[in-house]
This record gives C-alpha cells, sequence and structure tokens, in this order.
C-alpha cells in the first residue's frame, strides 16, 4: 500500500514535468513565445536540474554546499571540451553531445568524490564552508588554464597561451579567462526535458532505494544510524557524487547552450551556487518536486517582471518573503496536506467508486 | 565461554577514571541487568561495548572473537545492537522504514538495482517488508508503519527503537532504560515485551535499568556500579540483599 503511494507521488513530478514541457512545446510551436522567453527554456532546465541535484545533498543528505556551481563548471568544461575536440571526428550531433553529457557527469562525479572524502568528515558551518571554498579555487583555475591541440597532442599550461609551445596547426581550445568559443550548440529544450526527468528518476529512486534509507538514516541520526551497521562515510560519498554528477550534467547542458563559455563570478560562483540554494529553500528542504517548481518560478518571475522595470527586484522580493512565510506557516502545511494532488486524486477515486 | 566476556575494562576522561576494571560475562540467553545510581557509569559501559568509545584498558570478547577497539559499525555487523537512553529515532522516516533500516545488512541490492528498479530490487524489498511488518507485529506497531517515526507517542518510540536494533540480527541486545518516561502499566507491558523478546528470538539480553521492579522482575543476573566500579554482581536476589548495595543504591 505504501509502495502505491510513493509511486504515485512520483508520478504526479513527472506529470507536471511533461505537461510544462507540452505546454512550452505548444507555444514555442504557435510562435506564441517572445525571443526572450525561447532563449529562456534551456536554462530553465539547468537551473531545475541543479534543484534537484542540490536537494540531494541539502534536504537528503542533509550537509550544506555553498559550492554547488563548482561541480556545474567542471562538468561544462570537461564536456565543453570534448565536443570542441570532437567535433571533426563525430559529426553526429545527438551522438556527440550523448557523450559529453556523460563525460561531464563522470568528470563531475570523480570530482565529487575527491573532494567528498576530507570534506564529507567535516559538519555544518564548516562543510559549507570548505564547499564554497572549493565551488571559488575551480572557478579560479579554469580562469588560468589554457589547453591547446596541435599535431603532437594536447598541451596545458597554467601562464599563458603562449607557453603552450604549439606547432603551426596548434588551435587553442580553452583560452584562460576568456574560456571556450565556438562549442557546438547542442542543447535544446527536449533535451534538457529529458535530462530533469533523468534526473529526477535518479533521485528520486535512489530516495526509496536501500541506499537512499540509509542516507536518510544518516541525516537525521548519525549515531543511531552508525549503531545499526549502516557504514557512515560511504553513504555520504555515495549521494555527494551523484549529487556532483547530476550538477554536471546540468553543467553540460549549460555550456552546449553558449557560443562562448567562461567561468565568471554569475555563473559558476558564489551568486550561482547561492541561487541554487535558494531554489532548495523556497521548494522545500527534502521536496524534490517543490523545488523544480520553485526553480522554474523564480527564473521565470524575473523575466515576466521586464516590463515594470523598475519595480522588478521589489515584486521579486516580495515574492520570495511571500513563499518563505507561506512555506513556514502550520495554516500553510494544512492547506498543503489538503490540497495537495496526491490526495485530490485520491478523493476523486473515492467518489467514482461510491457512485 | 559466554557469548559476552568483558576483562578489566576501563577508560579514563581527563583525570576521571570513568569505568575502572569492568567485568561482565554474560550466558547465551540470559537477561542481564546493569544498575546504579545516576553518573555511575552505566551508560559509559554501554558506550565502550558498542565502540563509540575506545577502552584504555580491557578486552571485549563476543562469542569468542576480540572486538576491542572495533568501529561502532563494525561492532553491530558482529552482532551487538542496542537502544538509547535519549530516543535516537530516524525521525522523518517512516515506522516501517525505520525498522528497515535496521535489516540494511541483512538483506542487500546494489544501488544501481535499486535505481533501475530491477528484479533484485523488487524481491529484496517486498522480502524487507514482510521482514519489517513481522518485527513490528511483536511490538504492536503494526497499525501505524506509515506514520512518521518522530509522530508516534514516547513509549511507541521506546519500542520502535527495540524493533529496529532487532532487525540487525543481533547476539547481544542492550537496553538503556527502556522503561525511562514510562507509566507503571506501560513498564509492565514492556517487561512482558523483553521477556517475549528473549523467547521468541533467543535473545541474550543486557539492560540499563532504575525502575527496581522490572529489574528483579526479569534480571536473572545483576551487575551494580557505583563511581564506575562493580560494587556487587551476581544473582539477582542475592545482588539485591547485599548490604552494600543497600547502603549506595536502593536506601535502607
Amino acid at each position: 500500500m505504501k509502495r502505491l503511494k510513493i509511486n504515485r507521488d512520483y508520478l504526479i513530478t513527472y506529470g507536471i514535468v511533461i505537461v510544462f514541457y507540452v505546454i512550452m512545446s505548444i507555444l514555442k510551436g504557435t510562435n506564441n513565445l517572445s525571443s526572450l522567453f525561447k532563449g529562456l527554456l534551456v536554462p530553465l532546465c539547468v537551473y531545475m536540474i541543479m534543484a534537484v541535484s542540490l536537494n540531494l545533498t541539502v534536504g537528503i543528505l542533509g550537509e550544506l554546499s555553498l559550492g554547488h556551481a563548482g561541480f556545474m563548471c567542471v562538468g561544462a568544461f570537461s564536456s565543453a571540451f570534448f565536443s570542441m575536440i570532437m567535433k571533426d571526428s563525430i559529426t553526429n550531433p545527438i551522438v556527440r553531445f550523448i557523450i559529453a553529457i556523460i563525460i561531464s557527469a563522470v568528470v563531475a562525479a570523480i570530482f565529487g568524490i575527491l573532494i567528498g572524502i576530507p570534506v564529507l568528515r567535516l559538519r555544518g558551518d564548516y562543510l559549507a564552508i570548505v564547499t564554497l571554498a572549493f565551488g571559488e579555487i575551480i572557478k579560479n583555475i579554469i580562469n588560468i588554464l589554457y589547453v591547446g591541440k596541435d599535431a603532437d597532442g594536447i598541451h596545458v599550461s597554467f601562464k599563458d597561451a603562449a607557453s603552450l609551445g604549439m606547432g603551426e596547426d596548434g588551435k587553442i581550445i580553452i583560452n584562460g579567462a576568456q574560456g571556450i568559443t565556438g562549442t557546438p550548440n547542442d542543447s535544446t529544450f527536449t533535451i534538457g526535458i529529458i535530462l530533469l526527468i533523468i534526473s529526477l528518476f535518479i533521485v528520486l529512486n535512489f530516495m526509496s532505494s536501500r541506499s537512499g534509507r540509509a542516507v536518510m538514516a544518516i541525516r537525521d541520526n548519525r549515531i543511531a544510524a552508525e549503531s545499526i551497521g549502516i557504514n557512515i562515510s560511504k553513504y555520504k560519498l555515495m549521494a555527494f557524487a551523484i549529487s556532483a554528477s547530476l550538477a554536471g550534467m546540468a553543467g553540460a547542458l549549460y555550456a552546449h547552450n553558449l557560443a562562448t563559455l567562461n567561468a565568471l563570478p554569475k555563473n559558476f560562483g558564489y551568486n550561482m551556487s547561492i541561487m541554487i540554494l535558494v531554489y532548495v529553500v523556497l521548494g522545500g528542504i527534502g521536496n524534490i518536486r517543490g523545488s523544480v517548481i520553485a526553480a522554474a518560478i523564480l527564473t521565470v518571475l524575473p523575466e515576466l517582471l521586464r516590463g515594470l522595470s523598475d519595480y522588478r527586484m521589489l515584486i521579486y522580493s516580495i515574492v520570495l518573503i511571500g513563499m518563505m512565510l507561506f512555506n513556514s506557516s502550520s495554516k500553510a502545511e494544512q492547506w498543503k496536506a489538503k490540497f495537495s494532488p496526491a490526495k485530490l486524486i485520491k478523493k476523486h477515486k473515492t467518489v467514482k467508486e461510491a457512485e | 565461554m559466554a557469548l559476552l566476556d568483558v576483562t578489566n575494562l576501563g577508560i579514563s576522561f581527563g583525570g576521571l577514571r570513568a569505568v575502572d576494571a569492568f567485568e561482565i560475562h554474560i550466558e547465551h540467553g540470559e537477561l542481564y541487568g546493569l544498575i546504579g545510581p545516576n553518573g555511575a557509569g552505566k551508560t559509559t559501559v554501554f558506550n565502550l561495548l558498542t565502540g563509540v568509545y575506545k577502552p584504555d584498558t580491557g578486552t571485549i570478547m563476543l562469542a569468542d572473537k576480540n572486538i576491542t577497539g572495533m568501529k561502532t559499525t563494525m561492532i553491530n555487523k558482529a552482532g551487538i545492537a542496542r537502544t538509547f537512553q535519549n530516543i535516537r529515532l530516524f525521525k522523518n522516516l517512516t515506522v516501517l522504514d525505520n525498522v528497515k533500516a535496521g535489516l540494511h545488512n541483512n538483506y542487500e541490492y546494489s544501488t544501481f538495482a535499486g535505481i533501475f528498479r530491477l528484479p533484485s530490487y523488487r524481491n529484496t524489498e517486498k522480502a524487507m517488508d514482510e521482514k519489517a511488518m513481522e518485527l513490528l507485529s511483536v511490538f504492536d506497531l503494526d497499525g501505524e508503519v506509515n506514520l512518521l517515526a518522530g509522530n508516534l507517542p514516547y513509549g511507541k518510540q521506546r519500542k520502535l527503537e527495540i524493533a529496529r536494533a532487532l532487525a540487525t540480527d543481533p547476539k547481544l541486545l542492550l537496553l538503556d532504560e527502556p522503561a525511562a518516561g514510562m507509566n507503571p502499566n506501560e513498564t509492565k507491558e514492556l517487561m512482558n515485551t523483553i521477556a517475549l523478546i528473549r523467547d521468541k528470538f533467543d535473545m541474550t539480553i543486557l539492560l540499563i535499568e532504575h525502575d527496581m521492579k522490572l529489574v528483579s522482575g526479569i534480571c536473572e543476573k545483576l551487575t551494580v556500579l557505583n563511581f564506575g566500579q562493580i560494587l556487587s554482581q551476581g544473582k539477582t536476589s542475592d545482588v539485591l540483599n547485599d548490604p552494600e548495595v543497600i547502603k549506595a543504591y536502593l536506601g535502607e
């Protein structure tokens, strides 16, 4: 009986995403979307995946990570680098993009494990500060990284483009602060939504499996989890690595949507990490569906309000405060319980059965 | 050999000798009580036995296996499960999931199988559900499986903690003040449950308790601690009549 309930809850989450996709596609097909809005569709998917990813770390694992944009950055650059190198060898954009996404996920997961081994020994504030530092370090390293390719192979330098010492045919791929230019534009809204559904699938199924239960047990009570024989470091690291690899995937989607990819404070810095955290907190810590919806609303809202020019940020912040109050009050909890989609469907069914 | 053989166990915190020269020998199937005034070191003994603290001196043998200094996780795998004086449940998990978390090491499938819902996931989860329900029905908790553990009434939380500990399939069960905060009726019910666990699961139990009615009612043997040292040890009736024990703990 319990399993049924969980399944229904998951189906609603997938359903919301699919309905959103269909509506957007119809609007796009009938030319009812402004060009500004069209440009927002892929970033929207990026932020929603990031929200799912960070919610795994914050809500399920229970650790505050302030450097999640760092994993996105790793994923973005590794996948863009791959696409640049393979641009001529693999001509099928879909195949190339799929491989790029897998590479981004794997590289980000490796970084997640490397960072996680020392960091997950820390707790609370300390962990938050170290992850914050990690995000900044990654961004700054990318800014001084020069990678070029010529007939001899790949050259790497941390100084400048000239010291790569490439041959005549040499081509710079990562050009320090100027980043990667000319990444193939492979990201589409459809691929974004597919990646979002894959992320949801992985996180939701992980949560209701044996490993996810162990992770949540550790979150709720570490000492008790140890006392029943759960390997704390293993499961913390597992959740962190999965979360990092999803952020890497979001990075790949992000990178292949831009002509020029560079690591700025705006896209991969502290601000980005905090913005994603805002989605998670407002959508509900541990509430995957909520964080996806919050990411969508808070990404679209500033653009919708563009016409109000000066009042735009004022309304944005009022909405933030309103959502926060709504989420924290007990009245709202009751209201949500009463009108939750799962409940409404059940009610509908019982009414039908009664008839 | 006894199931649990502890010799010369000791630990100091700074200048304080919290537990000194502690010995205990528990046979398979025994119901053993550990009593003593507040601050005597009873919970410290539990923490030493379960690897929360590393002992300075002494050895702990469980079923002829030396588990001294092992990590908590490994000690649980070796066969010691415990409950806590201040209840430590997974409050945001359901009652069922709390017990299933306890079954973690006895029912395995890979994370990959879990995410992609392979047959091993479905079969194992089904077996886990059945086993968990069986345990919960022993404690009369099978009506509340989908409730969050944090929303259970106090007495039931204590029971759930015991069920979760039993789910790890231990050889030895340590209960830290199972009757704390219970009214006389609940305590009586708990006494029956503990006796039932011993018989049904063929369990060996070591418990800390202040409720003398419960202790004298079900424990066969007792160890009395005072200021970290053993004051008296032996059959329940002998220990409770020991003048030293009466003076230090029970009151004349």
